[in-house]
């Protein structure tokens, strides 16, 4: 069964990435991270204040597998905008505080030195993969 | 469980001429952070160099060592 199954999941993710402008797959969701990583990635989006949606990869285990296979990326949090792997917690936040990601995502650097704070964010836009895969 | 010297040592084995500067950040030998220079990430975006790094340690991230941080920078950039 697998094969199929992993083939669809992964043409699924695909086609998310390919529809959606901005999507951040993460661990937990953007009102309850659960990891401190995605923690730091939802704090930066809601800092640039750019819509989103989001994926919580958590819970089933294919979807990380299968997501990795198509970025060739390992960790959580992945950031892609336009339908490319812009990056991870790290490279995220060194864009958010040299104003590149400001750019990529089309809209203002805030002003400031503050650091982003994690606050409720727009909704998911009912991204949320169902695990009907059993 | 890695250690930072393990970790220094198979980034700069793996990306020869590269220099690393490793830290434990958490102190509990699973939250590390690297700063990476190296000549050969010049030109490179960073999902490029990013990789290069992840390579090295291949199904390992987010495993077996929990969490690297990078950062990477050419030597002109450092």
């Amino acid at each position: 069964m697998s094969d199929q199954v992993s083939n669809e999941l992964r043409e699924h993710l695909a086609k998310l990435i390919d529809e959606n402008e901005v999507i951040l797959f993460m661990k937990g969701t953007p009102e309850g991270p659960a990891c401190g990583f995605s923690a730091r990635a939802v704090a930066v989006m809601n800092s640039l204040g750019r819509k989103y949606a989001a994926v919580d990869i958590l819970p089933d285990p294919r979807i990380r597998e299968e997501l990795t296979a198509i970025s060739d990326w390992p960790t959580i949090p992945q950031l892609f905008v336009d339908g490319e792997l812009v990056g991870g917690s790290d490279i995220m936040m060194e864009m958010y505080e040299s104003g590149e990601l400001a750019g990529v995502l089309g809209v203002e650097q805030p002003a400031g030195e503050a650091e982003p704070e994690p606050e409720p964010t727009p909704q998911p836009q009912g991204l949320q993969l169902e695990n009907n895969l059993e | 469980m890695a250690d930072v010297n393990e970790i220094k040592q198979r980034i700069e084995a793996g990306l020869p001429g590269a220099v690393a500067d490793v830290e434990d950040t958490a102190g509990d030998s699973n939250h590390f952070r690297a700063v990476v220079t190296a000549p050969q990430f010049a030109g490179l975006t960073r999902i490029q160099q990013h990789k290069i790094i992840n390579e090295i340690f291949k199904g390992e991230l987010g495993g077996s060592i929990h969490a690297l941080s990078i950062k990477t920078q050419t030597p002109e950039q450092s």
